[in-house]
């Protein structure tokens, strides 16, 4: 189990950084996130299979699974809380194996996310789903970089400031899926 | 012979939309707040409490509670004996969800073909399901449906021997197939009997119960309860990070079938378990 106290990180999720966190740790990330759910998923492979340039850089980036409410007036961004990350599983071992340093969603991955996540020395966070008014809080400016015809499914840069989000899937082989209720149970005696 | 007017409907399907998006119901509250209580694992009660303090924030702003507005569900009982006049109910419902999930700012969710899968812009069509009852009445029942819980749904057509047993074996397999990826802590609606079509409409009307009320039935009220502490056996905890509170509720609801049928269907909802009502 990671510590209850939360660990202030910003900017780059190195691979030093991405080795220093365990699953279960609490962080408070500032820094930029993309945000990219299914759709536009989808459309940075199809852009890989082509050849062509992806409209953001995938390498180095932290990658949000979530799309917005639209935002009120005066409002960076609608709530913005995390999407089912599993529905990614199928684009995400391509995405880290170029460069993509850390994951944000919530829920279980496959074995080949797990695997990739261990190899390229990434990291998965969990933010809390259905926590999206709160998650909004940290959010202090958004921007749609990419995709605008997808609506909520663009690819929007976040700037936000002690984002809350869990470690889920170290690079140790560490899953707060499985240790978690693990723990849990193990602490009843 | 009652006359209500089709743009009621779409003012009082606008305002449900909005209340139940951005207020959290009384209930569901109750549970949360009770579950932050008894808790003893210390992630979980610090989840169960971001979950709560979202739910204030959403209140306090008029703000969605959850990003995922959902699929606009709507339940109507209309008595046989109203005439809806200047439009047709559909319309006026599917007018009432676009004007509120405009209105409200909240998320526009809907494709317009599962495959080709260009968004609607407006959150239509509504998911509409009307039941003819006696009397003069109009009850507007609006439930928005997040897609991290339904994704998680099953349905089987278990065979009678299989019973009981089979039943619960079936739903335990679905919550724990699930994990944390339906938001828990969940509710877990169960659809028993009917035929394959029927059944699952059970277990969605079984999520608009109230949190804490039970079957009628007590043979069925204990099945619920009996799945409740199945469940929270599981460990799963708030988020899927571990705790006692991985259910609020299971809320079974059964039909009549045929003599070779035994369906079965379960469909879960998230801790933002959403549903709000109007009479007309």
């Amino acid at each position: 189990m990671g510590t209850l106290e939360a660990r202030h990180i910003s900017g780059d999720i190195t691979r030093e950084v991405a080795c220093s966190l365990h699953a279960g740790d609490q962080v408070l990330y500032s820094g930029i996130v993309y945000t990219a759910r299914d759709a536009a998923h989808k459309r940075l492979v199809e852009a890989l299979d082509a050849g062509e340039d992806t409209p953001i850089d995938i390498d180095g980036t932290i990658i949000y699974y979530a799309g917005p409410a639209p935002a009120k007036p005066g409002y960076p961004i609608g709530p913005v809380g995390p999407t089912s990350s599993y529905r990614m599983d199928p684009y995400a071992p391509r995405l880290l194996d170029l460069g993509q340093r850390a994951m944000i969603g919530k829920g279980a991955r496959s074995q080949e996310v797990i695997d990739a996540v261990g190899r390229n020395e990434a990291i998965y966070f969990a933010a809390i789903g259905g926590a999206a008014a709160l998650i909004a809080q940290s959010v202090k400016s958004a921007d749609v970089v990419a995709y605008d015809d997808l609506g909520t499914e663009a690819i929007r840069r976040l700037e936000v400031a002690d984002m809350p989000i869990t470690v889920a899937i170290d690079c140790h082989g560490g899953n707060i899926y499985e240790t978690g209720p693990a723990e849990y149970l193990a602490s009843r005696g | 012979m009652r006359t209500i007017q089709a743009s009621d409907i779409t003012d009082t399907v606008c305002d449900l939309c909005i209340r139940a998006n951005c207020v959290m119901n009384d209930g569901l509250l109750d549970a949360l707040r009770q579950a932050r209580e008894d808790e003893s694992w210390p992630v979980a009660k610090a989840t169960l409490g971001c979950m709560l303090e979202n739910a204030a924030i959403a209140e306090r702003e008029m703000v969605p509670i959850c990003q995922d507005t959902g699929a606009a569900c709507v339940f109507v009982e209309l008595g046989q004996d109203v005439h809806i006049e200047s439009g047709s109910l559909v319309d006026a419902i599917n007018a009432g969800v676009a004007l509120g999930y405009t209105q409200g700012y909240l998320r526009k969710s809907m494709v317009a073909d599962p495959l080709r899968r260009v968004n609607t812009d407006d959150n239509t069509p509504a998911l509409i399901t009307v039941d003819v009852v006696d009397g003069d009445g109009l009850k507007i029942t609006l439930a928005p449906k997040g897609a991290g819980s339904e994704n998680m749904g099953q349905l089987k057509m278990l065979k009678p021997a299989d019973g009981i047993e089979g039943v619960r074996t079936f739903v335990l397999d679905a919550v724990r197939h699930a994990g944390p990826n339906p938001c828990p802590p969940i509710i877990v609606g169960v659809g028993v009997g009917g035929n394959f079509d029927h059944v699952a409409s059970l277990a969605k009307r079984a999520l608009l119960r109230p949190v804490g009320v039970h079957n009628p039935d007590p043979f069925y009220a204990q099945l619920e309860d009996e799945l409740l502490a199945a469940i929270n056996e599981f460990g799963t905890g708030p988020a899927g990070f571990g705790g006692a509170t991985t259910v609020l509720a299971v809320n079974v609801e059964q039909a009549p079938t045929h003599i070779a049928c035994l369906p079965v269907a379960v469909n879960i909802n998230c801790h933002v378990a959403r549903h709000e009502e109007a009479m007309l």
